[in-house]
């Protein structure tokens, strides 16, 4: 017997951690930072050795409420650290200081849309601790499990690390994708971290689990999904196989799988022998965290914007579609980009601003691979393209080649028309001569319009465009032509 | 309730611990006996007593973010049992954990 | 004149002071009685004998050159080899740190160092502090000076046998459940377990973070004082440490003990003392009598069980501050196909068999199914040991009892039975457990074995000065002071 696909529930919760940006480590001064050589951020403390205790970075303990309070959740009055105890090499106390019974923010929730319907994702809680070093195996190809011997950096470990765990709330790879991509958003906003997947400062781990009617769900965690693309495909793939494997009745194990990128399955890891004994209690070498109300409203106060309620705004406010709303909230750098070319533009309307913002330029930048940060032109250049654009200067087309030009150069529009030859056409008398030109080379085509069959008008247009190699400004040409050939 | 001989097996492989038969035979018999003791505890009626883990009340012990300068990559590995390439060098990892 | 190295601490800082002496004669006078008895007592890892003697030039040369090097500098010191002195290496007497040598220094070796205290070495002790009798050392047993074929008592059995001894002025231990106040009673010396937070725990390897304090040994009350007041105070490395500016204790002594509230604690100072205990803890509590303290009996149920809470909470923090001992980073290393292997061959190699018993006692207590059983509910017990001091204490100033309810005992007489070694400590963990201050005086000999006897003032956390005014009180009218004497080096 299958089952119609209709009726199988895909559960998905997601764990993720994220390293803050932070100046030093989370219990030393080292100091924080992506590569390098191996071993040069490190100290006594970070290393683990003995003697040695731990006291805590303010700067975090700072950035997870703030995290916790985007997130909308309760602070704990009162949170504590715990330990965490487990051998590993990159760990150097054999412990990770972690948060386990009272994490700072709890039950919280994010809003998002998709497909134009709000949903909220439950947050299970949002809690700190350090990360761990790195490990690089040696000989087996690099693979833990091939590998000869392994070693071991530790410029990572000690790391400010927010681990962030929603509920069980989310229903399909897409759904799980947009939750990334808006955590990923808030996160930037809030100017808390890199979230830098490829770098390992964002981490998303998942736990999914396909039910059918009379059947329940396996839990299984899916890890290493290294990008937003991977955590769909991956996710995506979990699903199928999920489904597949109640469709033909095979037994599904709880287990830990990992996303291969390159081949795009998941990969079983191993099963566990023994259950994990964490033997969690107090962390005896730190004191609570105890918010005073006064603190927390001035952090409260110091939040900026969230993205999902700048969308809003700017679609009620300044009428955008939500794609292109979409788009300008994804991260800090766009947005501030747009609000910035809105207050320098004179005759471009926001809307106007906002589609070009949103498709041409984050589609250039898309293809380079660039962030709005490392942007070599202003907004105030970028204002004076469209403005260019909006006053009939230039058209569309010269508008998208200028703005290639200046994401090259960094060179103003105006010196790069100038230089190309671009301005357009609108003085009528220029373009009333091409008019006549085109309208008896074309005699047969605009006696159809003066019969008063408009079809062919676009036909006209081309041909004058074609004739000023697209300098003439087409909303002058069309005033002409009708014009001249009495339509309406 | 005495420890058996699985709890000292499962307990040495959680605390990394290889030890000899007679070790664990020991122990066996030792910790059972420590733990009788502690009977008088285990039974104690403890209804509404918060545990207490820091004796002194302290709250809010942080460091302000700023850097230290940090050590020597010499002096990072002047204790390493065996380094190469300035890493800690460790056999093989065997176990999957987090 | 008696020879410089039987002199105490303040009466050499007074020498030091007026230049009568100079801290090379110190140091060369104690570095000289170290070598003559070390032999004999074996109360030191490692000699540092250079290093003293480059201190004690330095402390000269500032003296000459009209610098103040502070009141006490001069002073030699010794510390229990569980303290990370930079550059000299530092075992807690363990086999798996037998070559480690830190970068780095403690908090409270650094302050000894800042007071210009010539560093005589590190003194032998229980492996990571876990005895009561300095037998569970991985490298040698320290004799107590008053015989040979006695333990000095543990954790800090070596640090409290080198100044009975004369081989230090004074030291430094570490007491987590009477592991400073325990060896000084067995040894006839004065020892410290002060407030917990108030001398930095940073540096000092660690044994169970929640109790672990260091202290003074020292030969008389004075002392103790002088050296607390260089070591105590916040520092930034230990969150735990506290905020606050600590009065001089040395300035707290005079004043006495007239109508002083001092509680007996029933359940210490009753049954199962030694008959010798016994009477010399009453002949010190008469003293304190005689002195204008009234005197009552306070009895506080919960100290019953106070050795059990505190050893279902100090291993299984030993059982996770000790994991880093792993064979990666630093210390022994045993090699094995995986990491699994040589993580378990290191650390069986590496620790003694108390040690094991501790961590395997910890790692239960905490692991899943038991944490609410054991760990967790001698948290709760803690509490009411807490809350029956706060009672006491809302009656009386200071509690007393004896330090231990046995003088020093036989080598190996209680190694076989790990339970019997545990009671020892029963006068002390419960101060510990409550995190407040305690101090072992002696008070005489007892009359069977001629060993000394030590009286246990407790205080509330904080209120040192009123324990050292007892202290000092109890010491300066205290007479047949049989402790002041150095012991003659014989076995018995
Ligand atoms: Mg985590
Ligand atoms: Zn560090």
């Amino acid at each position: 017997m299958t089952a119609p696909s209709a009726q199988f529930v895909t559960t998905i919760g997601l764990e993720i951690h994220v390293e803050l940006k932070t100046r030093t480590k989370m219990f030393c001064g080292c100091p924080v930072a992506f590569g390098g050589e191996p071993n040069t951020r490190v100290c006594p403390v970070c290393l683990g050795h003995p003697g040695t205790l731990p006291v805590p970075n303010e700067k975090a303990i700072e950035l997870t409420n703030k995290i916790a309070m985007a997130l909308d959740c309760e602070i704990a009055p009162h949170s504590i650290f715990h330990r965490k105890n487990y051998f590993y090499p990159d760990m150097p106390k054999n412990y990770q200081i972690s948060q386990y019974d009272i994490p700072i923010g709890s039950r919280g929730s994010l809003d998002m849309e998709v497909g134009g319907e709000s949903r909220w994702i439950g947050i299970t809680r949002v809690h700190l601790e350090e990360d761990t070093g790195k490990s690089v195996h040696v000989g087996g190809g690099g693979r833990i499990r091939e590998a000869e011997y392994s070693l071991e950096d530790f410029n990572r470990a000690g790391t400010p690390l927010v681990e962030i765990v929603t509920e069980p709330d989310i229903t399909s790879a897409e759904e799980a994708r947009v939750f990334a991509q808006e955590l990923r958003s808030i996160l930037e906003f809030l100017d808390v971290s890199d979230v830098r997947m490829e770098e390992g400062s964002l981490r998303i781990d998942a736990n999914i689990s396909v039910e059918a009617p009379g059947r329940s769900g396996t839990k299984v965690e899916v890890k290493n999904m290294n990008s937003m693309r991977s955590v769909f495909r991956a996710l995506e793939f979990e699903e199928e196989r999920q489904r597949n494997a109640l469709m033909n009745e095979e037994e599904l194990v709880q287990m830990t799988r990992h996303w291969d990128e390159k081949s795009g399955v998941t990969i079983p890891g191993r099963v566990k022998e023994y259950a994990f004994d964490y033997r969690y209690f107090p962390e005896p070498d730190l004191t609570p965290i105890e918010p005073s109300i006064e603190w927390l409203r001035q952090l409260q106060e110091e939040l900026p914007e969230l993205p999902i309620a700048k969308r809003r705004r700017w679609m009620e406010e300044l009428g955008l579609g939500p794609y292109d709303a979409q788009v300008l909230t994804s991260s800090p750098g766009v947005s501030v980009f747009f609000e910035e070319t809105l207050e320098a533009v004179k005759d471009a309307n926001p809307k106007q601003v906002a589609n070009w913002v949103a498709n041409n330029l984050a589609g250039a930048l898309s293809d380079t691979g660039e962030r709005f940060s490392d942007l070599k032109i202003t907004p105030s250049q970028f204002a004076e393209l469209m403005d260019m654009v909006a006053s009939g200067e230039i058209n569309a087309s010269q508008g998208k080649e200028i703005l290639s030009a200046m994401l090259l150069t960094g060179t103003s529009p105006g010196s790069i028309a100038e230089e190309r030859d671009m301005r357009q056409v609108s003085d009528r008398g220029e373009l009333e001569a091409v008019v006549d030109e085109v309208i008896s080379n074309n005699a047969e085509v605009a006696d159809r319009i003066r019969a008063g069959d408009m079809k062919p008008f676009g036909v006209l247009v081309g041909a004058v465009m074609r004739a000023t190699q697209g300098k003439a400004n087409a909303a002058v040409v069309t005033e002409i032509l009708k014009e001249k050939l009495g339509a309406s | 309730m005495p420890i058996t001989r699985k709890d000292v097996d499962h307990v040495a492989r959680l605390a990394r611990l290889a030890l000899s038969e007679e070790e664990k035979a020991a122990l066996e018999e030792q910790l059972s006996k420590i733990l009788a003791h502690a009977e008088r505890v285990t039974s104690l009626d403890t209804e509404g007593v918060p545990p207490t883990s820091h004796a002194i009340q302290l709250a809010n012990v942080a460091r302000s973010d700023d850097v230290v300068d940090p050590l020597s990559r010499d002096d990072a590995l002047a204790n390493a049992p065996a380094a190469e390439e300035h890493q800690f060098r460790v056999p093989r990892i065997l176990e999957e954990e987090e | 004149m008696s020879e410089l190295w039987q002199h105490t601490a303040g009466q050499l800082s007074a020498l030091l002071g007026t230049g009568e002496v100079s801290a090379v004669d110190v140091t060369e006078s104690v570095l000289e009685r170290l070598r003559s008895v070390e032999d004999d007592v074996k109360a030191f890892i490692t000699i540092t004998e250079d290093e003293a003697k480059a201190k004690a030039r330095k402390v000269d040369e500032m003296r000459s050159a009209g610098e103040d090097p502070g009141p006490i500098a001069g002073v030699p010191v010794a510390l229990k080899d569980i303290f990370v002195t930079k550059g000299i290496r530092s075992t807690a007497a363990s086999k798996i740190l037998e070559n480690y040598v830190p970068g780095y220094s403690s908090t409270a070796a650094a302050r000894c160092d800042a007071a210009g205290l010539p560093l005589l070495g590190k003194t032998n002790l229980d492996e990571f502090a876990m005895g009561s009798s300095t037998e569970n050392s991985a490298y040698f047993e320290t004799r107590n000076p008053w015989n040979l074929s006695k333990v000095p008592g543990g954790s800090s059995g070596g640090s409290a046998a080198a100044v009975a001894s004369g081989q230090a002025v004074w030291a430094l231990g570490t007491d987590t459940g009477g592991s400073i106040r325990q060896p000084a009673a067995l040894c006839g010396v004065v020892g410290v377990k002060p407030t917990y937070g108030l001398v930095s725990r940073y540096g000092m390897i660690a044994f169970a973070s929640s109790l672990d304090q260091a202290g003074p040994f020292t030969r008389d009350v004075r002392d103790a004082a002088l050296l607390l007041d260089a070591i105590a105070g916040q520092d930034p490395k230990d969150a735990t440490s506290l905020p606050i500016d600590h009065p001089s204790y040395a300035a707290s002594l005079e004043g006495g003990v007239d109508g002083m509230r001092i509680g007996v604690v029933k359940e210490l100072a009753g049954e199962g003392l030694q008959e010798g205990v016994k009477i010399r803890f009453d002949e010190a509590v008469s003293v304190l009598e005689k002195l204008g303290a009234e005197i009552g009996e306070v009895s506080l149920p919960s100290f019953e069980y106070g050795i059990d809470v505190y050893y279902l909470i100090a291993p299984a923090e030993a059982s996770s501050n000790l994991a880093r001992y792993d064979g990666v980073r630093y210390g022994l290393r045993v090699d094995g196909e995986d990491i699994v292997q040589m993580n378990s061959k290191t650390r069986a190699a590496g620790f003694g068999p108390e040690v094991k018993r501790r961590i395997m006692l910890g790692t239960y207590s905490l692991s899943a199914g038991y944490y609410d059983q054991y760990y967790g509910k001698a948290q709760k017990a803690r509490t009411l040991i807490i809350r029956d001091f706060e009672r006491a204490y809302g009656e009386f100033d200071l509690l007393v009892s004896p330090t231990s309810p046995t003088t020093a005992f036989g080598f190996g007489e209680r190694t076989d039975d790990p339970l019997t070694m545990y009671l020892s400590d029963i006068c002390n963990v419960p101060t510990s457990l409550a995190g407040a201050a305690a101090i072992s005086v002696p008070c005489g000999l007892a009359p069977e074995d001629q060993m000394p006897v030590g009286i246990q003032i407790m205080a509330k956390a904080l209120d040192e000065p009123t324990m050292f005014r007892a202290a000092y009180a109890f010491e300066q009218s205290f007479r047949g002071r049989d402790s002041q004497i150095f012991p003659e080096l014989v076995s018995r």
